[in-house]
């Protein structure tokens, strides 16, 4: 079995994000990290081949700037065996469609029996990248999962609905995007940062991977962002003063009922 | 779910610095530096950090649970290369160092004596078969070390200890004892150095050895979270492939020392800088007079001085880890480091404290914690004092302390 993890360098948790009304883009300048949901996909990667179900490789792969290079790092610091970094300037500004070919047509030289990647990243939370993938590729997909057991070629998957969750059965090759609520993603070891400049890193601009041009980019892209605008303010929050609990349970009660959400 | 914090859409960027990063240090580091850096600070501040205010409260310290969990993160004896340590750099273990002490001091001290002290002694004054037997065990946190060196009489002056090994046929027979020995009682294998007809010579005395005890040292008022104890010898027998054989001198303790203190010049740096970030995180959310705390003039002036204080440090340890990579680091070089940092810091944790004013004093907040650990820093391995004179010789070319 082998195993491709979708990963991404996004902004730092800790940087304020800042949308350019200039570019109508991400500011993306400013100290970057591995999207931290696909550290979960990496380490259910992980714990699949850790599980007994034989996994010759697990591959990380991204597409983004000379900078990713760092991300993919990462990712095989956290246990991917080798890397592979698709980096063209005529991919800039691709939206979740164009970068979604772009990722499967690297996927489809990769021949994967099992496509991992974080549900959401850090920065524009789509929220839809696996599932423009699967199409792609024609491979049944999953998003949301929290839960997932590989045997006999199928996996056991429980996904994240919004009441509780479903069970769903799935045939692979699969895209399946995962929830940070599956796994705790290790700490890598020293040893392991440091051999990661060691694994193989291969680097491919567009036309190897057969990426057509007109495809991808800003002109290849099928959306436009027209305007921006700020998120509306929040409301003030009403705050009871908890002197006799059983008036303030009241309170609350009589508030979520007004609003008929009891 | 995770939810995302709120998006600004404005032309304008951020102002040049980073008050966390004011002169943009980071970008003098390497990629595999800041993902060392990064892991270790994500590992102690996740993990370790919850635990340490009862640790401090109680006075104990899980030794045994940490330098596995430390040995799992192979930070135990990193820098030194074979027998299952890492063979990182000198800027790679002193950045790890300053991580595990913005969280504590004691928890660096349990890996700065694990393997700068015990480790580096036996790997570089060991035999092979001394090697073998120890430091892979130590490297993954199995086994635990100390060193002892320091008596209840012989502080700053090592050569003055009473602790004397005498031959007995093929055997050595130790007599004396050592005072301030951090992990004392819970090492499976202590480093004793001691006096011999031929000067001082260091012995690995195990733990169940007859006549060799372990007495912790209750009521300190710093490094709480950190175990120290008396080590008692006392007609301790041990085989001659016990005594270290490449040491033959006082130098080799104090070169091992010297290890040590290279990883307190970045650990204090980190320590302060744990207490200037919760002073700026606390008085920007803390109001006064109807406007946050940090908009006065006064604790602005304190900030200023913190944040000085904290960006020399971090330079100062960053440059000095770079001439120990280099091979150009010389002993003086360290204390000057060592004093320079450990007073700065003291410092900053003190001007901390200040600003949190009341809650300072809590184990809620770290810097009092970290004010009392640094007293402790600023004297051990090598006190302030000795440190201005060692420094002060290499200035003037006199000697003043001997």
């Amino acid at each position: 079995m082998k195993i491709c993890c979708l990963v991404k360098e996004v902004p730092d948790a800790a940087v304020t994000k800042r949308m350019d009304p200039d570019s109508k883009r991400l500011d993306r300048s400013g100290e970057k990290n591995l999207n931290p949901f696909d550290t979960h996909a990496i380490e259910a990667a992980m714990q699949i081949k850790e599980g007994g179900t034989p996994v010759e490789e697990i591959v990380a792969v991204t597409m983004g700037p000379d900078s990713a290079v760092r991300a993919l790092h990462k990712a095989v610091a956290l246990g991917a065996d080798r890397s592979v970094h698709l980096s063209d300037a005529a991919l800039e500004g691709s939206d979740v469609c164009a970068t979604g070919y772009a990722l499967a047509k690297i996927l489809e030289t990769e021949n994967p029996d099992l496509v991992l990647l974080g549900q959401q990243s850090d920065d524009g939370e789509c929220y839809t990248i696996g599932a423009v993938v699967a199409d792609h590729l024609k491979m049944p997909s999953l998003t949301q999962v929290i839960k997932m057991d590989a045997a006999d070629g199928k996996l056991t998957c429980e996904r994240q609905a919004e009441y509780g969750y479903d069970t769903v059965e799935i045939d692979m090759p699969a895209v399946i995007s995962v929830g940070d609520a599956i796994n705790e993603p290790r700490y890598p070891s020293l040893k392991a940062i440091m051999g990661a400049k060691k694994k193989p890193l291969d680097t491919k601009a567009v036309a190897d991977a057969g990426i057509e041009a007109d495809r991808i980019g800003e002109g290849g892209s099928r959306t436009t962002v027209l305007a921006l605008a700020e998120p509306p303010q929040k409301e003030a929050g009403e705050v009871i003063e908890d002197e006799d609990t059983n008036e303030t349970v009241e309170k609350i009660v009589a508030w979520l009922d007004e609003r008929k959400l009891i | 779910m995770r939810q995302n914090g709120r998006m600004a859409i404005t032309s304008v960027r951020k102002p040049k610095a980073n008050p966390l990063d004011f002169l943009e240090i980071d970008s003098r580091l390497s990629d595999e530096e800041r993902l060392i850096r990064d892991n270790v600070r994500a590992y102690a501040q996740e993990k370790i950090l919850p635990r340490v205010p009862d640790w401090f409260e109680q006075g104990t310290f899980d030794s045994r649970g940490v330098a596995r969990e430390m040995g799992q993160l192979e930070v135990l004896g990193m820098h030194l290369s074979g027998y299952g340590c890492a063979g990182a750099s000198a800027v790679s273990y002193g950045l790890t160092c300053m991580e595990l002490e913005a969280v504590d001091s004691g928890l660096r001290s349990l890996v700065s004596v694990q393997g700068s002290l015990a480790m580096f002694a036996i790997w570089q004054y060991g035999s092979d078969e001394q090697k073998e037997r120890w430091l892979p065990g130590m490297a993954s946190g199995e086994l635990i070390g100390c060193f002892g060196l320091t008596e209840a009489d012989a502080g700053s002056d090592p050569a003055a200890m009473r602790t004397r090994a005498r031959r007995d046929g093929d055997d050595w027979v130790i007599n004396g004892s050592k005072l301030w020995i951090t992990n004392g009682s819970v090492a499976d294998v202590a480093v004793i150095w001691a006096q011999t007809d031929d000067g001082i010579r260091g012995f690995l005395v195990e733990k169940e050895t007859p006549g060799f005890s372990a007495i912790d040292i209750h009521g300190k008022l710093s490094l709480r979270a950190s175990v120290t104890s008396e080590l008692v010898l006392d007609d301790v027998r041990v085989p001659a492939a016990s005594q270290l054989p490449e040491a033959s001198s006082l130098g080799a303790p104090l070169s091992c020392l010297n290890e040590a203190r290279f990883g307190i010049i970045f650990g204090a740096a980190g320590a302060a800088r744990a207490c200037f970030e919760e002073a700026l995180s606390y008085s920007g959310e803390r109001e006064v007079f109807d406007k946050p705390l940090s908009g006065f003039q006064l604790t602005q002036q304190k900030f200023v001085e913190m944040a000085l204080e904290v960006n020399k440090a971090s330079l100062l340890a960053l440059h000095l880890g770079r001439m120990k990579d280099e091979g150009t680091l010389a002993p003086e070089h360290v204390s000057f480091g060592k004093l320079s940092n450990t007073v700065a810091a003291i410092g900053v944790a003190r001007t901390a404290r200040t600003i949190l004013g009341a809650n300072g004093v809590s184990l809620e907040y770290p810097v009092m914690r970290h004010a009392n650990n640094l007293e402790s820093v600023l004297t051990y391995e090598g006190t302030a004092e000795i440190h201005t004179l060692v420094v002060g010789a290499a200035l003037t070319g006199q000697q003043a302390y001997r």
